[in-house]
C-alpha cells in the first residue's frame, strides 16, 4: 500500500485485513475476483482500495471503476462511505453516483466529464450502454465492482447486468470484474456469473467472523396454531427493543410491517423512537429513517427486505425475526445486519408466529449453526431480457450479428443459448419476428451491404430508453394526506375495495379514505375504531425453501430430537401422532374428514406456498372430474387443503404425479398467471409500453391488450419468440413444479391416507385460515355463471377461493 | 356445443343476441356486427408497435362462424370495421379472399364510423351512413333516432363488471333499454369501456340490462348488479382534481 493509505489505517488504528490485502494483490495481477465476506467485514473498502491507489500512484482522465449495485440507495450511502478516504487523504480521485434519480444536467455533466469511479444500477448502466459514445465513455474502464451480487445473480434483473457485463468486457477489454457478496451455499456458481474465464477468475473469502447467537422467543402462555403475523409476541419484542440500544425488527410482508408496527406502538409506553420500513413508503420517508438510524437516533426499525441490504449501521445490537425466516440463507443475510464489529458475535431472535413457524424457526436455527445454505436457482436466459438488450445494443450504433451472439454467451445466463434462439430474439426485435412476414416495411433494424445491423426506425430510442428493466410493477397509486406530503404508494387493486370513509393502515399511520384527486388517494388522519383494512401486495412472499422444508420433515420423524422444542409444541405433535400420524420424510400424509357437511383433505407436502398453490388448482380439477364437486382451497408453506361436497375415493390416484403432465399444461395455457408473465415479458422485450408515471393510461390497460394479444398469438403463433419466453419464464418461476414434481415422484407408492372421524391438529392451522387470505378471483365462465346464478337467487355460495398471484 | 343465443326484443323488432357479440335480425335475415377494427395491428405497426399481425384473420374467422351458423342473407357492419382510413388497403391478400368469400351470395353493408369515414375501397359491399331496417335505425353512433324509432349502435365497446367477493368477471357485452341497443366490439384487439362509465352510463335514461358474453351463452344482468372499474374514479373523485 501506498503511505497515505498506510498512514490513514494506523491513524484510525486499523490494519489492513488479510482479505482486503488480498483484493490489492489480484488487482495487480489483473484477476476477476469474488469477495464473500460478511457484512461489517469492511467488504466495500477491500473492493474499492485497489482502484483507489491505482488512481493516487496514476491519477489519468476518464472513467476507472464502474461501481454497480441492486439498490438506488445503496449507491448514495456508497458514495458517502467513499468520500471519508479520498477527502481524508485528499487524493486526487472524482466520484459521481448516476441512478434514476440523478438530475438531467448533473447527468450531462458526468457524460461530457467522466468522474474516476461511477456509482451506479444495473438498469442505468444497461442505459449508459445504449448511448453512441459508450466505446469512448467506457473504453478506459480498469474496474467493474458489482456489489451484493448474490442478491441480483438469481433474478431476472441479474440476467440484464450479465448482457451488460458482456457488453462492459467488449469495450473494456483491460477491466477486471470484482463481486461482493455476502455467503452463498455456492460460490463457485456465482463466480462463473461473474467471470467467463476460469483461468482468470479466483475467490476471497474472508473471515467470516464469530458464530451469531440466535434464540427463538416463545410466548409465555400457548403457541398459537395459527396466522402468520405474531402479533401475540409484540410485547416480548418490545422488551428485547428496550434491553438493547438498537434493534432491527423484520418481517415478511409489508401488511405484516404495518400490523406489527402498530402493536408496538399501542404498547410503547417508554414512547422508544421504534419506525417503520418498507419499499411502499414515500423515498424521502425512506431516507428519513436510514439517516436516523445511521445517526443513532431509533431504537428499533420494523422493516421488510427492503433492509436486507444496505450500509452498516454499526450500533444495530440485535436483530429480530418476526414470522418464519423462510430460508437460511435470508435469515443469515438478516442477522448479518447486527453488530458490525467482526469479533463479536450478531445477536438475533427469532419469533415463530404458530406451531408450525416455531419447527421451522428451529430448522433455520440449526441450519445457520451447521452453516447450511439454501441452494440459489440459477439465472434463467430470459430471452425477453435478451430482446431489451438487444435493441440496447442497436440504440448504440450498427453491429455484427455474429459478433454479438459471442459476446452474449459470454453472459454467464446465455452462455448456452443457441443461435437460432438468438436469431429469433433479433427478428423480433427488427420486425416482430412473425412467421407472416407482413411487417418488413415497418421493421426497425435493418442488414445493410456491410453486414451490419441497423436502426432504421429512431422512434425505438426513445422507447427503449423509457423500458429499460425487468421488473414490471402492479398499478399503484400514491397516497397524499390532505393537500400535504405523500406517504407512499399502495395498489390500484387494494384502492378499489376502499369507499370513501373507510379506514386502513398504511405508513405507520390509521388513515381515512377520502377520495381521489388527480389519479392521488386523499387520505385523512383516523380515529381508532372499526377495524382498518391492511393494504396487501402481491407477491413479496417468499415460499418456504427446500432446504428447510427437508429439516423440518426430518424433525417431524424423530422426536427424540423435540426436546428442544417448547412443551406446547411437544404435545401438539403428541396428539397429533396419537389422532393421526406424523409422516416419515419419504411419505406424503394425507387427512380426510368430514366437517360442517364438507369433506376436507389435507396433504403435508412442505413445498411451499407457490408449489402448494399450484397442486390446489390440479387438485380441484381431479376432484371436479371425479364429480366429488370441490369448493375451494388453501395453501400455506406446509400443507394444502381442499373442501368439497362429496368424498375422494381414491386419494393416491389423486395424487399421481402424472397430474403434472397433462393437468398442468392444460392449465397453464389457459391460467392468468403464464397471461401475467406474458404481460411482464411483452414489456420487457419492447412489445408494449410500460406505464410511466402520471401517464393516464392506467396498467389495467397494458392488461388487457396484452391478453388479447396473448390469445391471437397462442392461435396463430404459438412458437413466437414470446410466447416461448413467457413458457420459459411460467418454468422456471415455478422452479415450484418442478420441485413439487420432484417430491410426488419421491413419494409414490408412499402417500399415508389417513381417514379421520374429525379434525387433526396439524390441519387446524391451515383449516384456520380458509376465508381469511388475500385471494384475487379467478375469472372463468364457471365464476360467472355462479355470479348470475347467485344474483338472480340472492343467495350467495360459499366463497371459492381461487388462485393468487405467486 | 351450440351457443345459447338471447332472445331479446327491440323495438319491436324480434332479435337473438350471440355469445360471439353478433346480434341477429329474424326479420330479413340479417346479421350485425360491430367494430371489427380489422388491421388494428397494421395500424399500431405503422407507428412502430408491432403487433401480432393475425387480429384481421382471427376477426375474420370468428365473424366466419357466425355466418356459417346464421346463414343471413344481409351482413351489416355498424361502423369501424376498419381501424383507421389505410386499413381497407392494407388488407393481405388472404385476408382480402376471406372477406370476398364471406360476402359472396348476401348482401353486405358497411355503415361508415368514425374510424372509417370513406366507403372501403375495392370490396364488396355497399357503404351507408346508416341504415333503417323495419323499425330500428342501424348507425355507428349511437345518436337517437330523428322519428323515435330505437337504435342500435356500436362505437363504444361496451363491457360489464361483475364482483362478488375476491371473485369477478369482466366481459364484453350488449346493453339495452327499450330506445338503445348497444353491441360489444368483435374485432381482436379491441379493448372495452365499463357500461358504468359516464359515456355509456348516461345513454339510457333509467335502467339498462347487460348481456355478458360467455363462452357458450349469455348472460342478462341487471344494471343494478354492475360493478364499475376499480378504482371508481367518477363516485370518489374530490374538488379541485
Amino acid at each position: 500500500m501506498p503511505e497515505p493509505f498506510r498512514h490513514w489505517f494506523a491513524a484510525r488504528g486499523w490494519q489492513a485485513r488479510p482479505h482486503q490485502l488480498a483484493m490489492l494483490g489480484a488487482a495487480e495481477a489483473g484477476r476477476d475476483t469474488l469477495l464473500i465476506a460478511p457484512t461489517g467485514g469492511g467488504k466495500t473498502l477491500a473492493g474499492f482500495l485497489p482502484s483507489l491507489v491505482e488512481l493516487t500512484r496514476a491519477p489519468t482522465p476518464g472513467l476507472h471503476t464502474l461501481y454497480v449495485s441492486p439498490l438506488k440507495a445503496l449507491t448514495t450511502d456508497i458514495a458517502r462511505n467513499l468520500a471519508t478516504p479520498i477527502e481524508e487523504m485528499a487524493l486526487p480521485v472524482s466520484f459521481a453516483v448516476r441512478t434514476g434519480d440523478t438530475p438531467a444536467n448533473r447527468r450531462r455533466r458526468q457524460r461530457t466529464q467522466p468522474p474516476h469511479i461511477l456509482l451506479t444500477t444495473p438498469e442505468s448502466l444497461a442505459l449508459l450502454l445504449s448511448y453512441e459514445d459508450a466505446p469512448a465513455y467506457f473504453g478506459k474502464l480498469r474496474c467493474v465492482i458489482l456489489d451484493e451480487l448474490h442478491s441480483i445473480a438469481e433474478s431476472k434483473r441479474g440476467a440484464l447486468l450479465a448482457l451488460g457485463m458482456a457488453r462492459l468486457r467488449g469495450l473494456a477489454p483491460a477491466a477486471r470484474f470484482v463481486g461482493l457478496s455476502a455467503t452463498v451455499a455456492d460460490p463457485p456458481q456465482l463466480l462463473r456469473f461473474l467471470s467467463p474465464d476460469d483461468e482468470r477468475s479466483h475467490i476471497v473469502e474472508a473471515d467470516p467472523g464469530a458464530d451469531p447467537l440466535i434464540e427463538i422467543e416463545l410466548p409465555d402462555g400457548r403457541m398459537p396454531w395459527a396466522g402468520h403475523i405474531a402479533l401475540y409476541a409484540a410485547e416480548a419484542v418490545y422488551r428485547r427493543i428496550q434491553a438493547v440500544r438498537t434493534a432491527l425488527v423484520f418481517v415478511n410482508t409489508r401488511a405484516q410491517a404495518e400490523l406489527f408496527f402498530a402493536a408496538l406502538w399501542r404498547i410503547n409506553d417508554a414512547n422508544l423512537a421504534i419506525a417503520l420500513h418498507h419499499g411502499s413508503l414515500a423515498t424521502e420517508q425512506r431516507r428519513k429513517v436510514e439517516a436516523a438510524m445511521a445517526a443513532g437516533a431509533l431504537r428499533a426499525v420494523v422493516c421488510t427486505s427492503s433492509l436486507d441490504l444496505g450500509i452498516d449501521w454499526g450500533d444495530v445490537d440485535l436483530v429480530v425475526q418476526v414470522g418464519a425466516p423462510k430460508g437460511s440463507s435470508r435469515l443469515l443475510q438478516r442477522i448479518g445486519r447486527a453488530n458490525h464489529r467482526l469479533d463479536e458475535a450478531s445477536r438475533a431472535v427469532l419469533v415463530p408466529a404458530n406451531r408450525f413457524e416455531v419447527l421451522e424457526c428451529r430448522a433455520a436455527l440449526d441450519a445457520v449453526r451447521a452453516g447450511t445454505l439454501d441452494g440459489a436457482p440459477q439465472v434463467q436466459p430470459a430471452l425477453d431480457v435478451l430482446a431489451q438488450h438487444l435493441t440496447g445494443v442497436a440504440c448504440s450504433g450498427p453491429f455484427d450479428a455474429d459478433a454479438l451472439f459471442d459476446e452474449v454467451r459470454l453472459a454467464q445466463p446465455y452462455a448456452g443459448l443457441c443461435r437460432a434462439d438468438f436469431d429469433a430474439v433479433l427478428a423480433f426485435v427488427a420486425t416482430g419476428g412473425y412467421a407472416l412476414g407482413q411487417y418488413e416495411r415497418y421493421r426497425r433494424l435493418a442488414r445493410g451491404a456491410d453486414g451490419l445491423w441497423r436502426l432504421t426506425d429512431r422512434r425505438l430510442v426513445r422507447s427503449y430508453r423509457m423500458n429499460i428493466g425487468t421488473i414490471v410493477e402492479a398499478p399503484v397509486m400514491r397516497v397524499k394526506l390532505g393537500r400535504g406530503r405523500s406517504l407512499g404508494e399502495i395498489e390500484e387493486y387494494f384502492v378499489s375495495l376502499l369507499t370513501p370513509g373507510d379506514t386502513f393502515l398504511f405508513a405507520g399511520r390509521l388513515l381515512a379514505f377520502e377520495g381521489i384527486r388527480n389519479n392521488e388517494v386523499i387520505a385523512s388522519p383516523a380515529k381508532n375504531g372499526g377495524e382498518p383494512k391492511i393494504p396487501a401486495y402481491a407477491g413479496g412472499r417468499l415460499p418456504l425453501s427446500t432446504h428447510l422444508a427437508d429439516r423440518v420433515r426430518a424433525m417431524l420423524a424423530h422426536p427424540e430430537g423435540w426436546d428442544a422444542l417448547p412443551e406446547s409444541v411437544r404435545e401438539w405433535l403428541d396428539i397429533q401422532r396419537r389422532c393421526s400420524i406424523l409422516p416419515a420424510p419419504d411419505e406424503l400424509l394425507v387427512e380426510s374428514f368430514w366437517r360442517g357437511g364438507r369433506h376436507y383433505l389435507v396433504a403435508y407436502s412442505f413445498v411451499g406456498r407457490n408449489a402448494h398453490q399450484t397442486l390446489g388448482m390440479l387438485l380441484t380439477r381431479r376432484l371436479e372430474r371425479i364429480g366429488a364437486r370441490p369448493l375451494g382451497f388453501v395453501a400455506s408453506d406446509y400443507c394444502i387443503a381442499t373442501w368439497s361436497l362429496g368424498d375422494c375415493p381414491d386419494v393416491a390416484a389423486l395424487f399421481d404425479v402424472d397430474m403434472l403432465g397433462d393437468d398442468l399444461e392444460a392449465w397453464t395455457a389457459e391460467s392468468s398467471m403464464l397471461k401475467r408473465i406474458f404481460r411482464n415479458c411483452a414489456v420487457v422485450a419492447g412489445l408494449i409500453e410500460r406505464r410511466q408515471p402520471g401517464q393516464e393510461k392506467t396498467g389495467r390497460q397494458v392488461t388487457f391488450n396484452a391478453d388479447l394479444i396473448y390469445d391471437v398469438l397462442r392461435k396463430y403463433e404459438p412458437d413466437h419468440v414470446l410466447l416461448r419466453a413467457a413458457r420459459l419464464e411460467a418454468a422456471a418461476s415455478l422452479t415450484d413444479v418442478r420441485r413439487l414434481a420432484d417430491f410426488l415422484t419421491s413419494v409414490e407408492g408412499r402417500i399415508r391416507h389417513q381417514k379421520l372421524d374429525r379434525i387433526s391438529p396439524f390441519a387446524v392451522s391451515i383449516i384456520a385460515t380458509i376465508g381469511r387470505e388475500f385471494v384475487p378471483g379467478a375469472e372463468g365462465d364457471e365464476t360467472l355463471d355462479e355470479l348470475t346464478a347467485a344474483l338472480v337467487a340472492e343467495a350467495l355460495a360459499d366463497p371459492l377461493t381461487g388462485e393468487v398471484p405467486a | 356445443m351450440e351457443a345459447a343465443s338471447a332472445s331479446l326484443e327491440h323495438g319491436g323488432e324480434a332479435m337473438r343476441l350471440d355469445p360471439s357479440g353478433v346480434l341477429w335480425l329474424e326479420a330479413g335475415a340479417t346479421l350485425v356486427v360491430a367494430d371489427l377494427h380489422l388491421e388494428k395491428g397494421s395500424a399500431f405497426a405503422r407507428r412502430g408497435t408491432l403487433l401480432p399481425p393475425y387480429d384481421t384473420a382471427r376477426t375474420l374467422r370468428r365473424l366466419g362462424w357466425a355466418i356459417e351458423r346464421y346463414r343471413p342473407r344481409v351482413v351489416v357492419s355498424l361502423g369501424d370495421a376498419f381501424h383507421d382510413r389505410a386499413g381497407a388497403a392494407g388488407l393481405t391478400a388472404d385476408d382480402r379472399r376471406e372477406l370476398a368469400a364471406l360476402a359472396a351470395g348476401r348482401t353486405w353493408l358497411w355503415i361508415r364510423g368514425n374510424h372509417d369515414p370513406d366507403p372501403p375501397r375495392g370490396l364488396a359491399g355497399e357503404s351507408l351512413p346508416s341504415l333503417a331496417l323495419g323499425r330500428l335505425q342501424l348507425r355507428h353512433l349511437p345518436d337517437p333516432a330523428d322519428d323515435g324509432a330505437a337504435v342500435v349502435a356500436g362505437h363504444l365497446h361496451p363491457k360489464a363488471r361483475l364482483v362478488q367477493g375476491p371473485r369477478k368477471a369482466i366481459r364484453p357485452c350488449f346493453a339495452a333499454d327499450a330506445q338503445l341497443l348497444l353491441l360489444p366490439a368483435f374485432g381482436a384487439y379491441t379493448g372495452g369501456l365499463n357500461v358504468l362509465d359516464p359515456a355509456i352510463r348516461g345513454l339510457f335514461r333509467s335502467g339498462f340490462t347487460a348481456f355478458m358474453l360467455g363462452r357458450s351463452r349469455v348472460y342478462r344482468v341487471d344494471h343494478r348488479h354492475l360493478h364499475p372499474d376499480p378504482p371508481d374514479w367518477r363516485r370518489y373523485r374530490l374538488e379541485g382534481g
